[in-house]
């Protein structure tokens, strides 16, 4: 009985809140008071203390029924195209004029990167399927950060360990759903049992073809990847790089084989080179 | 709120926020709902979900927009000429309600004679006075017959007919003049207008919501008028899935106009007397009605005096009259002209208690200055905002600065017992979680033994001028370590009880003029409706497929009804619209065969007063009424479509350009409005019109990161972190224009002041091409100040002062401005965020041992800082 986030962003106002609960309810220190320029997002990203972070991504004047190829957070691209805009404003919902706002967190993979990494044992997978850091076990060598296909885990170099959501490890133990899902006001995010949720995923999309979304569609669920479906999914409006996610998220050790090939073919052509070198030193 | 008050009789949102769920279409227009009320959006998305249309018409794109399925552009300043178009749309294409506009409006009412038009005077009404501004709205009254009784024309076609009027006042307001005024493509007006009117009749309802960007501008009570004659014609008042939601800024802004902090009130809408009501008879003389609800203000007011006054309030001294405080007639005691006024050396002392002037006031720097003019000021607040360092602002010397400062903690609401009243009008009780730190103390604990030392200090005294407060009942009990006062007693004496046994009186119905009941606030009684049954603080919601429209959550003013005038959801025999809109209805039946009023909500009506009862002719309060006629707290029983009386600059709304403004007024002569208050002083410099040093528009607003001058948000580290700087957004062509990149300092100038921002360069903001002109519009929020985890220049130091006449709220949703690359003259000393913060919640919370002052002090020197007032606390 594995137990997760479903983040339909076609219903999320960007208010942040999720932000401010996680924060509150795991007492993480506010850490970055810059604005960044990229919308409303001064978050930035995942990380250490940061555990949820809505993006925004301004998409305005796209080419109706386009691929999608709004410019994301687009600056100063020349006066001509706005004044032409300006006769055409926006009409339907998430159509020529797009500000889309997603809260990310992280993927609890059915195949977590993070934890495979991990050489301690401190990254587990919980009674609920999610993987979770033992912060009294990590000793922050930080392999789960570059293990993690999404830039979520994050080693805190001012307590050495390494940190990430825990799903509201906590609460869940007390039956209560995670901070994020119970401060959002739209149901943006839904936290329960994953196949429940994906099921009704499945039917979001469905009904949103059917009213001319069609742009929508599930991330981390159908897909096959490396990582495996994700217990934290999301329904998306746009490629998945529009939001700063990977469009086929792949784990290290995917890569292992071809690694292993190129160092045994690397060794052999020094071998050989080597070989030649002495054999041919031995001819004179 | 006079621009419902006036239209509808209730000074507050007609519905409720679960109610938009029931909606076909909603129209949000002068607010960013999304992100200024995202709790209450939930309710916005399901209606979406459920497959209503959200339109959303605002100078910015914004998270509402982003969320609606239509959005229109709109100049600032121009609601008036959007709304008029589709008010002249609906009459034009005969798309009105009429059986709803003929029974329960004023539609057929005739005008007397003596009134002319805008049409007929180029941009003025009737009665205008030149010399002093203002208008004398004699010549806008009804004619009457017989009996007083106003005449009526059920054709609607005698030419003074409301409705003839109504058709010839917004005849002008066609698609191309809204093009041409408030650069709303023509195509897209139209499809709105189209589908309004499709979702409007008796099957379907839309409704409207509204917040700060109809009420801060010198027209802002027209703006909203103009709203309810649009959805008065549209039928959609008193209806599920109807009604217009007034968005107030803050959790209980609601309640405090209806306990009003305002100057002109007293609680439950009874009028302050003037020195002119020498006595209670000359008071009941100018505020009782002889028909409708009003004629019941005796019972009130004598209620309200007998809880403040108790047994020193008797028959023979008025029931205490002459001890409440009067007004000068001459004097104006609104916000405005008492900082001007204080400035200049006319108020010795002041509280300031949850405000922030020094941020949020508009044309804070006047405010600033004027408290440095005091003598004596107490502030309370968990945080030393801005305003309780007003002293030390602006680069003044504070040795220069007489004014005796006493800083004293306040407590928050998880820190104490109480009530909130939220937008739908809805007292919400929440219990103590835990105790205030330190010295913080509750407002109530702070008033309750400021007062009884008070009475301390002048027992015993024989003066006349004493007895007020020695007459006052002043007997809250207090409990526990602190002393804090039991402050459900307080909201009981608010509900109102018999005097002579102190039980409870069930609601306004069981008050009397007699001195046997008491109340505090009438409109509020019956909330506690016996010792211990505290209905504010009930939790349950309907239960699937229940629709009591949630009457056991909370209790909602008046008498528990959550959409208000729903006596106009059934028509005038009593039955449904129709089906899919049933709420409130005659059950002929009932009552033992006598028949009643039943429904979904509780009836806004006499429950037995059947459909076709008729008019006691000179009957007096709701005999006046007949059984047809559903604003039972207007004199006539309607709604007003053009009103005689209420509002100060004209029966009805008509365009004209904000105080400052680029263009010219193409709809009449007039450029502003012609009852506009204005402030012609040194320090309060105007732009005009098409002031070339002042090109662009300005329009300021709020974030959802933040709370108006950040005086609860910029001490929070997570909420600092989430929008830590102050920015202003333009348009993509403007920035190509002045070379300015995303990030960039930009410095923001007006005659008033001069600040700085990032440059947010976005495409949500646009430019406007209008008439030949391309004009520019700049957005900037306006939660930033001195102090706090993250710090910024005061935006409303950049706006000038001129009001609305009816409500003296101030024009800060349009102004003009100029820009340039790069910081201010001035550098800012203390201009970044503080990066050195690394900590969760709340910093330097004053009132616990060693209270910090450091966050301010490591500014000291900087430059002028900045207040506030919350923005929203000027009511509409």
């Amino acid at each position: 009985m594995t137990k997760g986030f479903f983040t339909d962003t076609t219903l999320c106002i960007g208010c942040k809140a999720c932000e401010v609960a996680c924060k509150q309810w795991n007492q993480l220190p506010g850490d970055n008071y810059e604005f960044t320029g990229m919308s409303y997002d001064n978050t930035a990203a995942l990380g250490a203390t940061t555990w949820r972070h809505v993006a925004f991504v301004e998409q305005m004047g796209r080419q109706p029924n386009g691929a999608g190829d709004g410019a994301a957070n687009s600056v100063a691209n020349g006066a001509t195209a706005i004044a032409e805009r300006v006769s055409n404003p926006s009409v339907g919902f998430l159509g020529e004029n797009r500000w889309l706002m997603m809260s990310d967190v992280c993927k609890h993979c059915t195949n977590a990167g993070c934890l495979d990494a991990c050489p301690t044992g401190a990254i587990i997978r919980n009674e609920f399927g999610d993987v979770y850091v033992q912060p009294d076990i990590c000793n922050g060598c930080g392999y789960c950060q570059i293990a993690c296909p999404f830039g979520v885990i994050e080693v805190n170099y001012d307590d050495g360990r390494a940190w990430k959501c825990t799903l509201c490890y906590d609460r869940q133990k007390d039956g209560l759903e995670p901070a994020c899902a119970k401060a959002c006001p739209t149901q943006s995010i839904q936290f329960g049992e994953v196949e429940e949720l994906q099921e009704r995923a499945r039917e979001r999309v469905g009904m949103l073809h059917a009213r001319g979304v069609t742009d929508a569609y599930l991330y981390g669920v159908d897909e096959r990847t490396s990582v495996g479906p994700l217990n934290a999914f999301f329904l998306l409006v746009d490629r998945p790089e529009v939001y700063n996610l990977p469009e086929r998220p792949k784990l290290p050790q995917a890569r292992v084989g071809m690694h292993y090939l190129a160092t045994g073919l690397t060794a052999l052509a020094f071998g050989a080179a080597a070989a030649l070198t002495l054999l041919g030193g031995r001819r004179k | 709120m006079p621009g419902l008050g006036t239209s509808f009789g209730r000074g507050g949102a007609t519905t409720a926020q679960w109610d938009l769920v029931n909606s076909d279409c909603i129209l949000i227009q002068g607010s960013n709902m999304a992100e200024c009320h995202p709790v209450g959006f939930r309710f916005v998305m399901e209606a979406r979900e459920r497959g209503a249309t959200i339109i959303h018409v605002d100078p910015r794109f914004t998270r509402t927009s982003a969320n609606a399925d239509i959005y229109a552009p709109l100049r600032p300043g121009t609601d008036i000429t959007f709304l008029g178009g589709l008010i002249n749309y609906v009459l034009s294409e005969e798309k009105f309600f009429r059986e709803y506009v003929v029974a329960y409006t004023n539609a057929a009412t005739i005008i007397g004679e003596d009134y002319r038009d805008t049409e007929d005077l180029d941009g003025v009404f009737s009665g205008y006075q030149a010399e002093s501004g203002t208008y004398n709205p004699t010549s806008w009254r009804y004619e009457v017959g017989e009996g007083g009784v106003p005449l009526r024309d059920e054709t609607l076609q005698h030419p003074r007919s409301v409705f003839q009027i109504l058709k010839r006042h917004f005849a002008r307001y066609t698609p191309e003049m809204v093009e041409q005024v408030c650069g709303t493509p023509r195509d897209l007006f139209v499809k709105i207008a189209e589908t309004l009117t499709a979702n409007s009749g008796r099957d379907r309802t839309t409704a409207f919501c509204y917040a700060l960007g109809w009420t801060q501008h010198t027209v802002g009570v027209q703006n909203i008028r103009a709203a309810a004659i649009l959805q008065l014609l549209l039928g959609n008042i008193g209806r599920p899935g109807g009604g217009i939601l007034a968005l107030r800024g803050h959790a209980a802004i609601q309640g405090s106009t209806d306990i009003p902090t305002l100057y002109n009130l007293l609680p439950g809408y009874l009028n302050i007397p003037y020195a002119s009501n020498r006595t209670f008879s000359d008071y009941l003389l100018v505020n009782q009605a002889e028909t409708g609800w009003w004629n019941n203000v005796p019972k009130y007011a004598v209620s309200m005096l007998k809880a403040w006054y108790g047994e020193n309030a008797t028959a023979e001294n008025e029931w205490g009259y002459q001890y409440l405080n009067k007004l000068d007639d001459k004097i104006d005691y609104s916000y405005y002209p008492m900082f001007f006024r204080m400035k200049d050396g006319g108020i010795r002392g002041l509280f300031v208690l949850g405000e922030n002037y020094a941020v949020g006031g508009p044309g804070s720097k006047v405010e600033r200055a004027a408290m440095r003019k005091l003598e004596w000021c107490v502030i309370r607040d968990p945080f030393l905002v801005e305003t309780a360092n007003f002293w030390k602002m602006d680069g003044v010397d504070p040795h220069a600065v007489n004014t005796e400062v006493f800083f004293m903690p306040a407590a928050w609401a998880a820190e104490k017992d109480g009530s909130l009243t939220n937008t739908q009008r809805m007292l919400q009780w929440h219990e103590k979680a835990i105790d205030p730190p330190g010295d913080a103390r509750s407002e109530t604990w702070f008033f309750v033994h400021l007062g009884r030392r008070l009475r301390q200090l002048y027992a015993g005294s024989t003066e006349e001028r004493d007895r007020p407060l020695l007459a006052m009942t002043w007997d809250y009990p207090l409990e526990g370590a602190i002393q804090e006062p039991r402050v459900e007693s307080v909201l009981e004496e608010i509900s109102g009880y018999t005097v002579a046994d102190g039980q409870q009186v069930a609601g306004f119905a069981d008050l009397k003029d007699d001195g046997s009941t008491a109340c505090g606030c009438w409109i509020y009684s019956g909330v506690i409706p016996a010792k211990g049954r505290n209905l504010a603080a009930s939790r349950v919601k309907d239960g699937p497929g229940e629709w009591t429209n949630n009457s056991r959550w909370g209790w909602a003013w008046p008498a528990n009804r959550r959409i208000l005038y729903n006596r106009a959801s059934a028509d005038p025999d009593g039955n449904p619209w129709s089906e899919r809109k049933r709420l409130v209805w005659w059950d002929s039946m009932a009552n033992d065969g006598k028949g009643q009023w039943v429904g979904y909500d509780v009836p806004d009506f006499v429950r037995d007063k059947a459909p076709e009862s008729q008019r006691v002719v000179g009957g007096k309060g709701a005999a006046g009424l007949t059984g047809a006629e559903p604003f039972i707290m207007q004199s006539d029983g309607r709604g007003w479509l053009f009103a005689p009386r209420g509002v100060k600059d004209g029966p009805l709304p008509a365009h004209y350009e904000p105080m400052e403004s680029p263009l010219p007024n193409v709809m009449y002569k007039r450029q502003n409005n012609p009852a506009v208050i204005e402030f012609d002083r040194a320090d309060n410099p105007m732009h005009g019109v098409d002031n070339p040093a002042f090109p662009y528009i300005i329009t300021t607003y709020r974030l959802t990161e933040h709370h108006t001058s950040g005086a609860m948000s910029r001490w929070s580290t997570w909420l600092s972190e989430l929008q830590p700087e102050l920015f202003a957004e333009i348009n993509p062509e403007l920035a190509a224009e002045l070379d300015i990149r995303m990030g960039d300092w930009v410095t923001v100038t007006t005659a008033r002041a001069e600040i700085e921002a990032r440059a947010m360069v976005t495409e949500r903001m646009r430019p406007m091409r209008i008439e030949g002109k391309t004009l520019h519009v700049i957005g900037i929020p306006y939660h930033w100040g001195p102090a706090g985890v993250v710090t910024g220049d005061v935006v409303n130091d950049l706006i000038g002062i001129a009001l609305d006449p009816t409500s003296q709220i101030h024009e800060a949703k349009v102004f003009t401005c100029n820009m340039r690359k790069g910081r201010r003259a001035q550098a800012i000393p203390s201009g970044g965020p503080h990066a050195s913060v690394a900590e969760g919640g709340a910093i330097d919370r004053i009132g616990s041992e060693g209270a910090e002052m450091a966050r301010f002090d490591e500014h000291e020197g900087a430059e002028p800082l900045p207040v506030e007032r919350p923005a929203e606390a000027t009511y509409d």
